[in-house]
């Protein structure tokens, strides 16, 4: 089942995914535990800056942009 | 259960807290909550006008208190800075969390947005983990049924175990009923038992080993479940708090560290790593949150977020994106600088009216000429100039400015921009503090309050002078209009407006660039983590900005000038009139100046006149007229053509206008700015580089564009 994770900047904008993994490490680390990005966590991509980066996800109910760099860092499962 | 102990005094309060108690009966109540959960307007409306502003002790965290009376006790507010979590991963969680375990607030109010509520629990959570006088205020209940949330307040406060009620504080609904639950907690009529966190097994177990001994040692001042789990978790400052503020030295107890080493080694055992265990107890608050928002929470339409999105879906937009925003911040210096125009006209009137009348007093009173002209035409005539071109300005910018930002606009544009902002190793909320320093680099520096990490924060501060604030777009705009615009004929408006905003494109690329030069080399280090909450889009309330922009930050920036300006004032008189051999000092050392001057493209009155302007960018121009004039007291001229007539006869050329406009946008800020910066970052060191760092760039350009243009024959 975990063969099609993907890292969270790459999920397409409007589709869901669900939190499988967190390679982040120290304080980025805690910061999205505190976004409560834990395991199963439903995000969704919500939409692009401008330039295509940062990119606007729905968490828990709260809209939060996180950079590619540190969304690349939540491994998620793609649900359709 | 999370007991605190209540009878701490209120002369400690006052020295650890700078809270401010009248009477050993005045009821301390502190407000927590989310950012962006309508926590100040709670604030406002509990508090109204009674409140006022400083600083957490040795922190540059904003400590707002205020006061109100309910059923004829007194109460103190003391407003936390908002956070999402109490883990101490920011300075403003570690203050919020130190004085809700170690100022012993009769009770706690957390705001929570009731549009967002299961996030919000997250922190109710963890602060009833710490203590057990909690109300809980769910606030913004009017947005959540516009979006047709149901939220069961009752179910709420019987799974939380703590008071729960429900407000609109925008329209005053629910704060009587709000007051009398603080006033029932504070005074333990109510005695909440609020919902513990059940961690898993193992975690519970390793809490066991260690709780028993802390309760020994520190008895009932805290809860000792809570901080055995936060030693176990390695949380190091915590430490350093309870040594501060009980005097309990824990990290000196080697029994303790052994207990605390075992439990760790269990976990280990178990294969719980540290890392691990700070994800299980994250887990665990944010399951139970989801857990009691899944009970009391309900959405009768699923697309009740449709309309943020539509906006977004503009304001966020390739195409429109950033012309929306340009277009708008346009709008808003338009309608500042045009404005500002009349109220000015009006003020100055007034104000040398008085100057007028204070002239009649002086010789009324028969004082020498001399203590009349250092008083009236040096100190108060400076003092009027600053009131009169500085006050219209920010009374329009501010107000503005707090509109775009209570809308929810302005995070779309630290979102916009925050690329070009990574590219420069630093924060897309340096944006917002840029275009608050549009209006008053003073309070664009304190706007970088928002970015919550040391090393982007220092960057945005040094940086924020590179935006040319309202007192230095008259300089521009004179200067472009009369020497660039009239080589322009027809299209001569066309040109003076290019060339301003040329000037602020300049000014925003030198940050940029800045920005990454000062990363590289002083401020090295890799971007700390980005996140950027875009909340919902609300109606701003028309009323309450005008008070709070024209109280927090209009009258705020003007006193700090005002006491800049005053002793300037005096020194700009002394110089002025203060001969040697037949020569004032002025101009003696607009002599001594000048050979350095002409180097970079100005003369030496220019350079002088800037000097002299340290308290405001404002005074620039009229300082360098009187020099040129060579009369005693600063003095403005009635038209454009006139002051060209007075440049172009001490040998100005398009060169100087262009030298002077750029050394106006590249050159120390005001000591408004500088005493903030002092304040800001509490340190001297930092306050002189962001004083060299827009200097030394100033001088190299000018240098470079009048060296250039010389050796091009250009000139």
């Amino acid at each position: 089942m975990h063969s099609n994770l993907i890292p969270l900047d790459k999920l397409p904008v409007g589709r869901f995914g669900k939190v499988r993994k967190l390679t982040a490490e120290g304080i980025s680390r805690r910061r999205m535990l505190d976004l409560g990005l834990i395991y199963d966590t439903t995000v969704e991509a919500l939409l692009k800056s401008p330039v295509g980066d940062p990119t606007a996800y729905e968490i828990r109910g709260a809209v939060i942009a996180l950079r590619a760099e540190e969304a690349s860092k939540v491994l998620v499962e793609s649900i359709p | 259960m999370g007991l605190t102990k209540q009878s701490t005094g209120a002369g400690t309060l006052k020295e650890m807290f700078r809270v401010e108690t009248e009477s050993p009966s005045d009821i301390v109540v502190s407000l927590a909550g989310n950012p962006n959960t309508g926590k100040s307007t709670v604030f406002n409306s509990l508090t109204g006008l009674n409140q006022h502003t400083g600083n957490w002790p040795g922190k540059t965290v904003t400590n707002a208190q205020g006061k109100f009376t309910h059923k004829n006790n007194k109460f103190i507010l003391v407003d936390l800075p908002g956070t999402y979590s109490l883990l101490a991963s920011s300075v403003e969680e570690e203050v919020a969390r130190d004085f809700i375990c170690f100022g012993n607030p009769h009770a706690t109010v957390i705001v929570t947005d009731a549009t967002c509520l299961e996030r919000n629990l997250n922190l109710v959570l963890q602060i009833m983990e710490i203590t057990n006088k909690v109300v809980v205020c769910v606030n913004l209940m009017d947005e959540a049924k516009r979006k047709r949330i149901k939220i069961d307040l009752e179910i709420l406060s019987e799974l939380l175990g703590v008071p729960v009620v429900g407000t609109s504080a925008r329209c005053g609904d629910g704060l009587e009923e709000l007051k009398d639950l603080i006033w029932k907690v504070s005074t333990g009529a109510i005695n909440p038992t609020p919902r513990q966190i059940v961690y898993d097994d193992v975690i519970e177990k390793a809490i066991k080993k260690v709780e028993a001994y802390i309760k020994d040692l520190i008895g009932e001042q805290m809860n000792s479940k809570w901080l055995a789990l936060r030693l176990i978790d390695g949380d190091v400052k915590l430490l350093d708090s309870i040594k501060d503020y009980l005097t309990i030295d824990l990290a000196g107890d080697d029994k303790l560290q052994e207990l605390i080493n075992c439990a760790r080694s269990e976990l280990e055992a178990d294969g719980i790593s540290l890392d691990d265990l700070r994800d299980r107890i994250v887990s665990s608050i944010v399951r139970t949150a989801e857990d009691i928002s899944s009970k009391v929470v309900s959405f009768s339409d699923r697309l009740h977020n449709e309309l943020d999105r539509k906006i977004d879906n503009i304001l966020t937009s390739k195409i429109f994106g950033i012309p929306i925003m340009i277009a708008l911040l346009g709008v808003i210096f338009w309608i500042t600088i045009e404005g500002a125009n009349i109220p000015s006209s009006l003020l100055a009137k007034g104000l040398f009216w008085i100057e007028g009348q204070l002239t009649v007093f002086f010789r009324w009173l028969g004082t020498p000429t001399w203590v009349h002209d250092a008083l009236v035409l040096g100190v108060y005539r400076t003092l009027a100039w600053v009131v009169s071109v500085m006050l219209p300005p920010m009374a329009i910018f501010f107000p503005l400015f707090t509109f775009l930002e209570d809308s929810g606009y302005l995070p779309r544009v630290a979102f916009n921009l925050d690329h070009f902002f990574k590219k420069a190793c630093a924060h897309g909320k340096q944006a917002l503090t840029m275009c608050m320093g549009f209006g008053c680099n003073a309070a664009g520096v304190i706007a970088c309050r928002i970015i919550d990490s040391p090393r982007e924060r220092l960057i945005a501060t040094i940086t924020n002078n590179f935006v040319p604030c309202n007192g230095r777009f008259p300089t521009l705009i004179a200067l472009s209009s009369i020497f660039i615009a009239s080589a322009a004929g027809a299209f001569s408006s066309i040109a003076a407006v290019l060339s301003v905003l040329l000037a602020i494109i300049l000014g925003i690329a030198i940050t940029l660039s800045i920005s990454k030069l000062l990363s590289k080399t002083i401020l090295k280090g890799l971007p700390s983590s980005f996140t950027l909450e875009l909340p919902p889009y609300r109606k701003p309330q028309v009323g309450k900005i005008l008070v709070r922009s024209i109280f927090d930050r209009t009258l705020f920036v003007l006193g700090r000038a005002v006491t800049v300006a005053a002793p300037a004032g005096l020194v700009i008189w002394l110089m002025a009139n203060i001969t040697i051999g037949d020569v004032s000092i002025l101009a003696h050392c607009a002599q001594f100046l000048d050979p350095f001057a002409r180097l970079i493209g100005l003369d030496g009155y220019i350079l002088i006149a800037f000097i002299l302007g340290l308290p405001a960018n404002e005074i620039v121009i009229p300082i360098l007229i009187m020099g040129y004039m060579a009369k005693g007291s600063i003095l403005e001229l009635d038209s454009l053509a006139e002051m060209r007539d007075l440049f172009v006869a001490n040998g100005w050329t398009w060169l100087t206008a262009v030298c002077m406009m750029l050394f106006s946008l590249n050159h120390w800020p005001c000591a408004t700015t500088l005493l903030t910066i002092k304040k800001e970052t509490q340190s001297i060191k930092w306050t002189f580089v962001s004083f060299l760092v827009p200097t030394i760039t100033g001088i190299v350009v000018c240098f470079i564009v009048a060296q250039g243009a010389r050796l091009l024959g250009l000139v």
